[in-house]
């Protein structure tokens, strides 16, 4: 019943220099789930990927992944993680069909092994046509499933992604998302850092917040949802920046919480349309009111007083 | 997980990843990569052998007609082609070992992100260095072998000995392997690589390749002796012409430990640059 965690950080530090990148962050990977850190660039994400996936030393705290010490057993960890880097790092020089082969056999997999599982892959992320082309001319979206399915050519316990669909359209996006649901009901664990608050509320069983080195809030989607926001927001834009700053005061006390962002105030309230018609009755000409449910870009909002991009 | 069963012993200090040294089997994977990167430039690979041929004919066969003998090693005298054709060998060693491990593995190192690849599995840094040094090894082997039948059949090889400057010219190849490995780590763009060329040039040169030592005012002999391309050519020369003294250990111990030496340097660069 209570097996070990997958992936323990206790006061996890990553110094670079005098730069503090990951601030003593405690979090905890139980076998099975998908978890992810969620966090706007800078934050720390990708240190902590590679602290995780033994390529940098710890610089203070504690980390165990599969139960096992990354400063001492690194070549017997990532024998058993496979690693979707923030970069795609496929060799241009080998077709699709080589990056997978030379993949395994880094891993010191038996030819037979690899021609079998290689397929198999392929066909998984759809690119089983694709074999003999070259790298460099595939699409964006193409070579996020192919260093997808080239991580999963060991068959890994613990899946680490950093940022699987940054950079993507929306239909390749869905494509992937799709893709690492199914790995997830296969039993694989994920661990994945997004800044895309829709990627965490599709994909995480569980997620942190991370800002600026530090873990802010822990929790599921929902729970950190209902735990730090209201249940709706309503959001208005203004034609000119002088509308927006004069709305303002008379926004007080129309929800439990008001926010000004460059573009838009924010409302929040536990009944959006209520509060609507509030703000209408207050003689308020906005030129747009939407009103929507709390995400969890609402949450960092809350929490930070920042926005997820930049 | 029998490999990792050796990385356990090894208890370390914190703070350093990969402290456990690189394994043979692991590092043949490297090879096997670039292998397999070659299989669609087979026709880069044949350059290796043509440019030291080329050489040797211009310069052996056609300057060595004006020439006249010259002294070889041990005093005797030998035709200009036979004096040249084994200084051509070790600089083809180091040639080939050069350009794979600075210009080739920089391009892998700094902007094809190969290393990263490789270093989430249970590669290491280590592993990646004898890797990269072990293929330009077995290249530089196949060259050796080819250009010294070559010279075999113009009649150059005047000693059975002289089967010994293939396992001389993988000396070499460790040699200047190790010192460019370790080199390019310190590289910051392509501009850098002119400093190569500027050893290189020179190198090739003034190494005793084309004119004995005898030539050098005594000061600047001693200079030249101190290079590791005239260790090269020195035990090329002797072996391949059959003057064999038990000082031929001299060179051979000296491009060893350099090879030795230049990967160490690198597998700790490289720890602390693809590994921050
Ligand atoms: N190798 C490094 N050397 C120095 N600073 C670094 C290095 N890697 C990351 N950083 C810094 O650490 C901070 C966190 O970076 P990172 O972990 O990449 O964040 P994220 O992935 O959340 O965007 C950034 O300010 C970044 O500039
Ligand atoms: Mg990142």
């Amino acid at each position: 019943m209570c097996a070990p965690p997958l992936v323990q950080g206790r006061a996890l530090t990553k110094r670079f220099g005098t730069y503090i990148a990951v601030d003593q962050i405690d979090f905890k990977v139980e076998r099975g789930e998908a978890f992810g850190f969620l966090g706007p660039n800078g934050a720390g994400k990708t240190s902590t990927m590679r602290m995780i996936g033994c390529v940098s030393p710890v610089s203070g705290g504690e980390l165990s992944v599969l139960g096992m010490d990354p400063a001492l057993q690194g070549p017997a960890i990532r024998s058993r993680l496979g690693v979707v880097p923030q970069e795609d790092n496929l060799d241009t020089e080998l077709t699709v069909w080589d990056n997978m082969a030379i993949y395994g056999r880094y891993f010191g997999l038996p030819r037979s092994v690899i021609r079998e599982r290689a397929q198999e892959l392929l066909d998984f992320v759809q690119l089983g046509d694709r074999r003999q082309d070259r790298v460099d001319p595939l699409s964006g979206g193409m070579k996020r499933r192919l260093t997808i399915a080239r991580a999963l050519v060991n068959q890994p316990e613990l899946l680490l992604l950093d940022e699987p669909t940054t950079g993507l359209d929306p239909q390749a996006r869905h494509l992937v998302w799709e893709r690492l649901y199914q790995l997830k009901l296969q039993g694989v664990t994920l661990v994945l850092t997004t800044h895309y608050m829709d990627e965490a509320e599709q994909l995480c069983d569980r997620l942190v917040i991370m800002d600026r080195a530090r873990i802010v809030a822990e929790g599921s989607p929902r729970e950190l949802i209902q735990l730090h926001s209201t249940r709706e927001v309503v959001e208005l834009r203004f034609a000119t920046a002088e509308e927006r700053r004069d709305a303002l005061p008379l926004l007080n006390g129309s929800g439990e919480r008001v926010e000004m962002l460059p573009d838009r105030i924010l409302v929040y309230t536990g009944d959006g349309d209520g509060t609507a018609e509030l703000v209408a009755r207050d003689g308020l000409r906005p030129a747009s009111v939407l009103v929507r449910r709390s995400t969890l870009e609402d949450v960092f909002l809350i929490l930070t007083g920042r926005t997820l991009e930049d | 997980m029998t490999e990792s069963l050796a990385d356990l012993a090894s208890a370390v200090p914190r703070g350093r990843i990969l402290p456990v040294g690189p394994s043979r089997r692991r590092s043949v994977h490297v090879i096997e990569r670039n292998a397999l990167a070659y299989r669609r430039m087979w026709y880069v690979f044949l350059t290796g052998f043509f440019e030291p041929l080329l050489y040797l004919l211009s310069i052996g066969v056609g300057v060595g007609a004006l020439v006249g003998r010259l002294p070889g090693p041990g005093g005797r005298l030998v035709t200009y082609e036979a004096f040249v054709a084994p200084g051509l060998l070790a600089a083809a060693a180091m040639n080939g070992s050069v350009f794979d491990t600075t210009f080739n593995f920089f391009v892998k190192y700094k902007y094809a992100g190969t290393y990263d690849a490789m270093l989430a599995t249970p590669l290491g840094v280590g592993d990646v260095a004898h890797g990269e040094v072990g293929w330009a090894l077995l290249r530089g082997t196949v060259y050796a072998a080819a250009f010294l039948l070559t010279m075999a059949a113009l009649g150059l090889v005047a000693s059975p000995w002289g089967v010994l400057a293939v396992p001389a010219a993988v000396l070499i190849g460790y040699g200047f392997a190790g010192l460019g490995l370790a080199a390019t780590t310190w590289m910051r763009s392509f501009v850098d690589f002119d400093f190569v060329n500027l050893a290189l040039v020179p190198l090739f040169l003034f190494s005793a390749t084309f004119f004995p030592l005898s030539r050098y005012p005594n000061g600047v002999a001693w200079g030249v002796r101190l290079t590791p391309l005239y260790q090269g050519v020195n035990l090329e020369r002797s072996l391949v012409l059959g003057d064999i003294r038990w000082t031929l250990l001299v060179p051979a111990v000296y491009l060893g430990a350099l090879g030795w030496g230049g990967v160490r340097v690198a597998s700790s660069r490289l720890a602390r640059l693809l590994q921050p």
